[in-house]
């Protein structure tokens, strides 16, 4: 089977990652796509460059994408996340997740982005104007591995 | 020997990527005692620490040829 869940230093495009998701059962499908943003409060980004622990970072999206399969079990989840320099508005991660009906679908695109900004081996480092700084989100009390009973 | 993985802000601050040293026997929590003593850099005790690419509690016994990760604060997306 091809892989659902990777990490790449090339452009993704939204055409590949929605037609691996379509398919007869589905009636909607939702797409996140992150993209680098030029402003974080009033402080202008020149360019982010994002790095992985790649083998790592594949298996925690496949991790998530499991959790979407036990949680949303007609769901079909694809999520790519580039890394390497990124320039304003180039997309960083993209998420297509299909389902027979939309809320579904809109459950479980956000669920996916929540959980790989807590367990997936991915920084970013802003490049600002004045400086630049490794980025944490500052959630890592949180052990990273999902207690039996918190996937919702 | 293991190999210790750093990324992020925290391979900036110590200068490399990865370093071998012996840890056999060790439990996660030593080791990482080990490195935050050796480099005195704060960010060492706020990672989150990974055996053979899993989350692994501090107490787990590193065995040969383990390869454990230091992971920093996470800032995907």
């Amino acid at each position: 089977m091809e892989k659902r869940c990777w990490i790449t230093d090339q452009p993704l495009d939204i055409q590949i990652i929605t037609e691996k998701v379509i398919r007869r059962e589905a009636g909607a499908i939702n797409t996140f796509i992150g993209t680098v943003r030029e402003f974080t409060n009033g402080r202008k980004t020149l360019f982010l460059q994002y790095e992985s622990y790649k083998e790592m970072a594949e298996k925690k999206l496949e991790q998530i994408a499991t959790e979407i399969d036990q949680h949303w079990p007609e769901a079909v989840t694809v999520i790519a996340h580039r890394v390497g320099r990124l320039e304003i508005s180039d997309i960083a991660v993209m998420i297509a997740v299909s389902t027979p009906h939309r809320s579904d679908s809109y459950e479980a695109s956000r669920y996916a982005i929540e959980r790989i900004k807590e367990i997936v081996p991915i920084w970013k480092k802003e490049h600002w104007e004045d400086g630049e700084e490794w980025i944490g989100d500052q959630k890592q009390t949180r052990p990273g591995i999902p207690l039996k009973g918190e996937i919702k | 020997m293991i190999t210790l993985l750093f990324f992020a802000g925290l391979k900036e601050a110590i200068g490399d990527d990865q370093i071998k040293m012996p840890a056999v026997g060790m439990t996660l929590g030593e080791v990482k005692e080990k490195v935050w003593a050796e480099y005195s850099i704060e960010q060492v005790k706020s990672c989150m620490v990974a055996v053979n690419e899993e989350f692994a509690p501090e107490e787990t016994t590193i065995q040969e040829g383990d390869t454990i990760a230091f992971i920093p604060p996470v800032s995907g997306g």
